[in-house]
């Protein structure tokens, strides 16, 4: 059964049945691969994508879960002005990522942290990121990123 | 590849000037060692001579960088390219580079053991000199004019005085460089690089940042792919007794399911489906398990009585034979600990009509993967080609290798479609190969003063390296054939660079030292190159037990390692990692240390020294690291801020490995198979972290991808003894470890 699923503001029919996780069907179906498989359980962080704004774990959301709700992924993040997010910039100013496989669900979790909080401190990014893990160790490049665009965003 | 572009071979070149003859009495290489009557050249040159297998210039003006290493994280790729992209005077843009294919790349091995910069970058860089001048001269040929007066800018060539130019590429046409390297035409002089020593952004990371189609392996999504998933044994020793295919076999989209002993996979058109089908199958899968292992527990009694060959690997008496003096001994022991990458091993197979395989695979061995594969198939080496992809990364042997065996065995059996494997985090986290458990017992005598006589050191480790090597047996699924391929004799390295003995020989001036390696050639858990192989723990016990004796020496610890030391490079990145940390002013805190750690990777390579700072929690054990430096010296430093992100992404995987990482098992079977069972360190626990660089330039490279995880390891025992009295030696520094060394 078809369900239409509105990501990265287009709106895609999609053919896979309703509990095939929303990740898969981003990935094989939609061929949107930004989002990451790293568990298939919530504990990594690499599928990340944006649902409503929020940060969710794409690989243990079954896709007739999402409903109406706006779905996110790396290749359609934006600022609000529709230009390029600041969090792309700031990743690569701060060349944050070794292996970078992590780093998609990286930004997406950051992208929903700065839209709830424009200016977090350093224990909020911290805390926000806890559950992505990262383990060719780029955690302060990462950290660094995410406080560069929150600074570029405030201006 | 222009194969069939004309030769720019010598005579043609004698033909078309005669300058080659000059530029040969020009260039008087000196050859360090004769090796089948010609000199052996440096790095990788030695096994791939041809400048053309390094660099290839197109008629259409484009440049391509070949080389055999692969991008790990590491940034190598970015590296590779400054250094040819400099020394051949071209835009970094105009350069392509293919890294890891076997039907194209330069053979350099496999990518790994801190080797890339000193083996591959000084081949990359002599190469391009070398070309540069060899295009110097048939463009001063061609000008009529002194090669001397030339300038070169992005490939194209400029005479000042006349303002006539031309290019590398019309200077080649459609011919390729035919000759050997000579290794005879020296590097740019500082004063003249454009982009070696300075931090070029990572080339690869733009790509990947942005989500774009194929910068991962994981990503490919080649027209007609299917998905293979493997259902692997419930442990080590199960074999299959029987399965029933039907019910997998009935679910829509199911193309194909596959047994061969006790290898047992599916086929699906979609991913989703493949995971069904797997369940559906594993289900109905009946296994014969047996108990193989010593437990997690067990592990390092298991390791003490099992039958070892024992190494001696030094023996250096002391010359005077003066009275034994306080004697001071302990052992310390390490876990098995996993890769633990964060994208579980995948690998893209496709056999063609020709019987011709290619894999795309994230080994770091693409070229010994390749071979294994073909052996394990029964073809022809050269039917099969391995091209590499990136990954997610972990720096060491995963399960990338046996992804690609596995999808040899799919693709062999759906001729025609490519067939993606994607392993599970549970595949992951059970099969792949992981460091070894070590013990290690160390003793020494101290003189007067308190420092060291005579030191003796035995270690007692399995095997660290089953890389495929070109053997079957090496790959996982070869293992589980109906006709199985037996897990080779496993090797312990030699020196310089040694492999369980990794560093076991401390570098101090002791006037006596003893080390002996207890080689266990039984592997009852599966083990491979862990990040440093036996460095980790090697340095974790040296240096641990160097800050035991400077305790009893009544010696603040680095003055106690600088005046035993006589390297003065060695003792330079200890003083400079001191200075950054304030070591001289520390002001402790009840509950509050320091401690620092140094070491010279394989003795051979980068120097570095590790400063942490820690708080203990003494009622809990709880530790925290509120802040670590690293300081090293990696030769000439061609990307500093690379070389930066490598020593800090190891000191802080260090700490990781050493805080909370170690793989639980019972008689039977790996219970570690998810993030809960095996935890990493996460944002909340990461500490802030300096890097200093002692550059060098004009020294050769030495590589500093393995460089920070053994003195991390110690110097953060250290500064959590320096914090509390505590002295844990035993990794991971649990909780309950250090609760228990306070009582004790």
């Amino acid at each position: 059964m078809a369900v239409d699923l509105t990501v990265n503001g287009a709106t895609r029919a999609v053919r896979s049945p309703g509990d095939v996780p929303l990740l898969y069907v981003l990935r094989d179906e939609l061929g949107l691969t930004g989002a990451k498989y790293g568990c298939g359980s919530g504990h990594c962080g690499s599928c990340t994508v944006l649902l409503d704004g929020l940060a969710v774990r794409a690989c243990v959301i079954p896709v007739d879960a999402v409903g109406g709700r706006e779905v996110t992924t790396l290749e359609g993040l934006r600022a609000t002005d529709g230009g390029p997010h600041a969090l792309h910039g700031a990743f690569l100013a701060e060349q944050a990522g070794q292996c970078a496989y992590c780093i998609p669900g990286m930004i997406m979790t950051a992208a929903g942290l700065l839209g709830e909080n424009p200016a977090p401190g350093d224990r909020d990014i911290r805390l926000a990121l806890d559950g992505n893990l990262c383990r060719c160790g780029s955690h302060n490049r990462i950290l660094r990123a995410v406080r560069r665009a929150a600074a570029e965003m405030a201006t | 590849m222009s194969a069939a572009a004309p030769a720019l071979d010598r005579r043609g070149l004698l033909r078309a000037g005669g300058w080659l003859a000059l530029a040969f009495t020009l260039r008087g290489a000196a050859p360090a060692a004769a090796q089948d009557g010609k000199p052996r050249l440096p790095g990788s040159l030695a096994a791939n001579r041809d400048l053309d297998a390094w660099i290839r210039i197109g008629a259409d003006g484009s440049v391509t960088l070949l080389t055999g290493k692969v991008e790990l994280g590491q940034g190598i790729l970015t590296a590779l390219a400054q250094l040819c992209a400099d020394e051949l005077d071209v835009d970094l843009a105009r350069l392509r580079i293919v890294s890891g294919d076997t039907a194209l790349s330069p053979n350099e091995g496999v990518t790994a053991g801190s080797f890339s910069m000193s083996n591959g970058g000084t081949a990359v860089r002599l190469a391009a000199a070398e070309v540069r001048s060899i295009l110097l001269d048939m463009a001063a040929e061609r000008l009529g004019v002194p090669r001397g007066r030339l300038t070169v800018s992005d490939g194209t060539v400029t005479d000042p005085d006349t303002g006539r130019t031309t290019t590398y590429w019309e200077l080649l046409g459609d011919r390729r460089i035919e000759r050997e390297a000579t290794a005879a035409v020296p590097p740019k002089p500082a004063a003249e690089r454009r982009l070696i020593g300075r931090p070029v952004p990572r080339l690869d990371l733009p790509a990947k940042l942005a989500g774009e189609p194929g910068a991962f392996l994981h990503d490919l999504r080649p027209e007609g792919m299917v998905h293979g998933r493997v259902v692997r044994p419930p442990s080590y020793g199960a074999s299959l007794v029987e399965v029933d295919a039907g019910p997998a076999l009935a679910l829509p989209g199911v193309l194909k399911v596959v047994r061969d002993g006790s290898f047992l996979a599916v086929i699906a058109e979609g991913e989703w489906t493949a995971i069904k089908a797997a369940e559906v199958l594993s289900a109905a899968a009946r296994w014969e398990e047996r108990d193989t292992l010593p437990t997690d527990a067990g592990a390092h009694d298991w390791l003490l009585a099992a039958p070892a060959r024992v190494i001696p690997i030094k023996d250096d008496k002391r010359p005077d034979g003066a009275a034994a003096g306080r004697r001071f001994e302990a052992t310390y022991r390490r876990p098995y600990q996993m890769h633990a990458s964060v994208g579980p091993s995948v690998a893209l197979g496709e056999m063609g009509a020709d019987g011709k395989l290619t894999v795309h695979t994230h080994s770091q061995s693409v070229f010994e993967t390749a071979a294994a594969i073909a052996g394990m198939l029964g073809q022809p080496p050269e039917s099969v080609r391995c091209v590499h992809v990136a990954g997610s990364g972990c720096y060491g042997h995963n399960g990338a290798d046996d992804a690609a065996a596995d999808a040899a065995l799919l693709a062999r059996a759906l001729p025609g479609r490519p067939v993606r494997v994607q392993w599970s985090r549970e595949d992951e986290h059970a099969w792949e190969p992981y460091g070894a458990a070590m013990v290690i017992k160390v003793a020494a005598e101290l003189d007067d003063r308190g420092d060291v006589r005579d030191w003796t050191y035995d270690l007692w480790s399995t095997p660290h390296g089953t890389r495929p090597g070109g053997k079957p047996g090496n790959l996982l699924p070869a293992r589980h054939l109906a006709s199985p391929h037996a897990v080779p004799e496993p090797q312990n390295g030699g020196p310089p660079n040694y492999a369980a003995d990794r560093n076991a020989i401390a570098a101090y001036a002791f006037p006596g030292q003893r080390v002996a390696t207890h080689f266990v050639t039984d592997m009852p858990v599966r083990v491979s190159s862990h990040r440093g192989l036996g460095a980790y723990a090697n340095v974790f016990a040296i240096e641990c037990f160097m800050d035991e004796l400077a305790v009893a020496a009544g010696s603040d610890p680095l003055e106690y390692r600088l005046r035993q030391m006589k390297d003065e490079r060695a003792r330079a990145v200890m003083v400079r990692a001191a200075e950054r940390f304030g070591w001289s002013a520390y002001d402790r805190q009840p509950g509050r240390g320091r401690g620092i750690a140094y070491a010279r990777y394989k003795n051979v390579a980068a120097y570095c020294a590790v400063c942490v700072e820690a708080e203990v929690e003494r009622g809990s054990g709880a530790i925290r690291v509120t802040r670590a430096v690293v300081a090293a010296d990696a030769g000439e430093a061609v990307n500093p801020d690379g070389l930066a992100n490598q020593l800090e992404g190891g000191l802080i995987q260090s700490l990781s490995w050493s805080l909370m990482e170690g793989v639980r098992f019972d008689r039977r079977r790996i219970l570690s198979r998810d993030w809960a069972d095996y935890p990493i360190l996460t944002f909340s626990e990461v500490p802030p972290v300096e890097v200093a660089i002692v550059d060098r330039p004009g020294q050769p490279f030495l590589g500093a991808g393995e460089a920070s995880q053994g003195p991390t390891a110690a110097a953060l025992a250290n500064a959590v003894f320096d914090a509390c009295g505590a002295r844990v030696r035993d990794l991971p520094l649990e909780r309950g470890r250090v609760v228990q060394a306070l009582e004790s």
